[in-house]
């Protein structure tokens, strides 16, 4: 990879080792992915060995997939962006090296203490206290290379791109380290500081906003860079930028109690969570107009260009998906959906169709670039990425809906004489065709990503084919 | 909830909702253009602008009715702190209501049948309260004994006739409104290891499995004084304790050597829950309708 070029002004090699792990962590998560979705077709794919098991692969999966793709992704692109939207080195090269090495060595510990069965039991922070520890040091030092940076920049004002990725830093920070909150009694043993239903609320006060903060804030500041920079537009509209993202964060905080409708949360709890949730409908969706507007002028692009098609499409998910939440939270409809799969589908129509599709065009966009060529090694391997993830997205969240719904129904039915009409096993069993049809969405996504690999290996390597970009281009 | 908590919970939720709504209008009032402009705000930013267009007006309808929808909502339904809600829901209240509901249509289904026998019950003619009584089973008792009622290792099967607690009508009734408890103790402090191999043979002598018979007469007399108060002399078993009949090559928690030499050294404890409180007399006397037919062929 020696053929990397060093900007002159910026520091490119912690973005390029946050990348290059992007692909890695992606394919690593998603693998683990398609092999506890095909344990639930196939539960012989569990080897009867502990380590493998469902009960343990899950976590991993969703750890893997989350802060070690999703976050090396957010890594790579808010250390890109700051950098050239500041026109300012990094704060600091050592912190920043830090950061990269220490989120490795966080993601590495993730792996070892899970399939062991080592677990808070609370989900999306099943770590346990001692790496608990070391995310908070690697995050607050995130903080202080990312605010340093934005401090030390040489533009007027600060831009828009630059204050999601700063909410999503500062925020995470504070849900973490809130949430995490435990007695250790051993190395790898602690227990909650809150009991009760004060900490399922502190629990999903978290989780909701892991999704809102970590996958929904700073996904928004890439888009708000990528988008722009891949369709070569202006921004739609700023002002709608302000009022979309000051409401964003302002109702996202208070959502989570949607994930404990008619349970022991008190009823003004879950309806404080409900309205909340509803009203977030137009500040989220506000990002996805102000992508999407930006595009006015550049849809021919789409025709030429697969990077754009994944930003596009990520919008796309984006807005679904952000539609779906809210209707989801609202009791009525909660009451059918809480605990099926629709769930599952929901959360994969933002992770895949929103999350991934997004971070895998910003590093198609960025590599290039990081290593001084004028495109990818093969743009026909980048469309046929690009359906490959579109496909498998359909087939996942299509399965998960049919799943969901005839779940929640079967459960629901009642005979004339107020006996279940199905046991829990009926509804299982029905749902044996849509956990296949899954497991085939989540195969065609790691295919994408092997193809992303391959790609990537042949756009850095030294005797890469890849067209080098001319010298102006490179300083830019 | 404090009156504190209340009124802090109360301001903080409009804040946030008044302020959004806040920022909404004020954005819209002090917008240049009305409609689409090519204008940008004049800096760039790595060569990104930003034009200075109005905030779609779709979009900002949208957000209102989110917000309007919302205030109502909190008016109508408890969510500002203890203020109740004008409607007065509760989802305790509606819980209540919708059990309520269920008891009016559904009890009747169930007296209808209560007020037969279980050996009635068997009779072609009930078929349909036999069915409610498998339906109940499906619902509450398969996850530990099978949707087959076949049992699971430390599950009783409900099917070979073999009970552990009696299989009438009334032992059968007591067992799922009551529950059990079975404690087998563990004799390894008392038997030492080789004493536990002894008495393993000797149980599964019992059952007319081929074992080695020198250990079998050297466990006899262990088994004579430490297991005949529940075992009975015979090994047979004592329904009135639970204590399972070790001459049938029926086994609990398995038949093999290793099992049967764990139970005696380790003990073991089985619970079957009570449901009393969790099902109605009504609807128990329809499920021990169906556990009694799963036996009597």
């Amino acid at each position: 990879m020696s053929t990397a070029t060093e900007h002159p002004t910026y520091n490119y090699k912690v973005v390029r080792q946050f990348a290059i792990m992007t692909v890695i962590w992606g394919i690593v998560g998603m693998t683990v992915g398609v092999l506890i979705a095909s344990q639930l077709v196939w539960p012989q794919l569990n080897f009867d060995i502990p380590w493998l098991t469902y009960g343990r692969l899950r976590p991993l999966h969703t750890n893997a997939v989350i802060f070690a793709f999703g976050g090396s992704a957010l890594f790579a692109t808010s250390y890109y962006v700051v950098q050239r939207t500041c026109q300012v080195r990094l704060f600091s090269d050592a912190l920043a090296s830090f950061t990269f090495w220490g989120w490795q060595a966080v993601i590495v510990a993730a792996a070892i203490t899970l399939p062991l069965g080592l677990t808070s039991s609370k989900e999306y922070a099943e770590l346990e206290w001692p790496i608990d520890l070391l995310i908070a040091v690697v995050w607050v030092t995130y903080a202080v290379v990312f605010l340093g940076t934005v401090k030390n920049r040489k533009t007027s004002h600060i831009y828009v791109g630059n204050w999601f990725y700063m909410a999503f830093i500062i925020t995470v920070a504070v849900l973490h380290i809130v949430n995490s909150m435990a007695m250790p009694v051993s190395m790898w043993k602690s227990y909650s500081v809150y009991a009760g239903a004060v900490d399922a609320m502190v629990q999903w006060w978290y989780g909701h906003n892991a999704v809102g903060f970590f996958l929904t804030a700073g996904f928004l500041g890439m888009m708000y860079y990528f988008v722009p920079k891949q369709a070569e537009r202006p921004i739609y509209s700023y002002r709608l930028s302000i009022v979309h993202f000051w409401a964003l964060i302002a109702t996202y905080m208070w959502a989570g109690g949607h994930h404990l409708h008619y349970t022991a949360l008190p009823d003004w709890t879950q309806s404080v969570a409900m309205v909340m949730s509803l009203i977030l409908l137009a500040p989220s969706w506000g990002g996805m107009i102000n992508g999407m507007m930006t595009l006015s002028g550049a849809w021919h692009k789409l025709r030429t260009d697969p990077v754009l098609r994944f930003l596009v499409v990520s919008l796309s998910f984006y807005g679904m998906s952000t539609f779906e939440g809210p209707m989801m939270s609202i009791k009525t409809v909660n009451a059918l959906s809480h605990y099926t799969d629709w769930t599952v589908g929901h959360v994969h129509a933002g992770a895949l169709g929103w999350v991934a599709m997004i971070s895998v065009g910003a590093t198609y966009h960025m590599i290039p670039r990081l290593w001084g060529k004028a495109q990818m090694a093969s743009v026909a391997l980048v469309n046929t990425h690009f359906w490959l993830a579109t496909i498998g997205t359909v087939l996942y969240i299509c399965a998960m809906w049919v799943n969901g719904i005839l779940q929640g129904l079967m459960w629901r039915a009642v005979n004339e004489d107020g006996t279940l009409t199905y046991s829990f096993v009926e509804a299982l069993e029905a749902s044996h065709m849509g956990y296949f049809v899954r497991a085939l969405g989540g195969a065609f996504w790691v295919t994408g990503m092997l193809l992303m690999a391959y790609n990537v290996w042949q756009t850095v390597r030294k005797d890469s084919t890849a067209p080098v970009a001319d010298a102006t281009a490179q300083a830019a | 909830m404090s009156a504190f908590w209340s009124a802090w919970i109360i301001v903080i939720t409009l804040a946030v909702i008044l302020g959004c709504a806040w920022l909404l209008f004020a954005t819209r009032k002090s917008q240049p253009h009305q409609e689409t402009t090519e204008e940008t705000l004049g800096h760039a930013f790595d060569g990104i602008e930003e034009y200075d267009n109005p905030l779609p007006k779709w979009w900002f309808q949208l957000f209102v009715g989110t917000v309007i929808f919302g205030l109502v909502y909190l008016v109508a339904y408890p969510g500002l702190g203890s203020f109740p809600g004008v409607l007065g829901w509760t989802s305790t209240g509606q819980w209540e209501t919708e059990m309520q509901h269920a008891e009016e249509n559904y009890a009747p289904v169930f007296a209808k049948y209560a007020a037969l026998s279980v050996e009635e019950l068997q009779k072609d003619e009930n078929a349909a309260g036999l069915k409610m009584g498998q339906r109940m089973f499906a619902n509450n008792c398969s996850v530990c004994h099978g949707t087959s009622a076949t049992g699971a290792h430390g599950f009783p099967n409900l099917t070979d006739n073999d009970w552990l607690y009696g299989g009438a009508p009334d032992a059968i009734k007591h067992t799922i409104a009551e529950g059990r408890i079975g404690g087998m103790p563990p004799w390894g402090a008392v038997l030492g290891e080789d004493g536990v191999r002894d008495m393993a043979n000797y149980v599964l002598a019992l059952s007319g499995k081929a074992v080695d018979s020198e250990s079998v007469a050297r466990a006899k007399p262990q088994f004579q004084a430490l297991c005949t108060a529940c075992h009975s002399a015979d090994g047979t078993g004592l329904q009135a304790l639970g204590a399972p009949n070790l001459t049938d090559d029926i086994w609990l928690y398995g038949g093999t050597f290793e099992k049967v030499a764990h139970t005696i050294r380790n003990g073991r404890n089985g619970v079957m829950p009570a449901h009393k409180a969790l099902l109605s007399d009504d609807k128990i006397h329809l499920i021990t309708a169906y556990v009694y037919s799963l036996s009597d062929k």
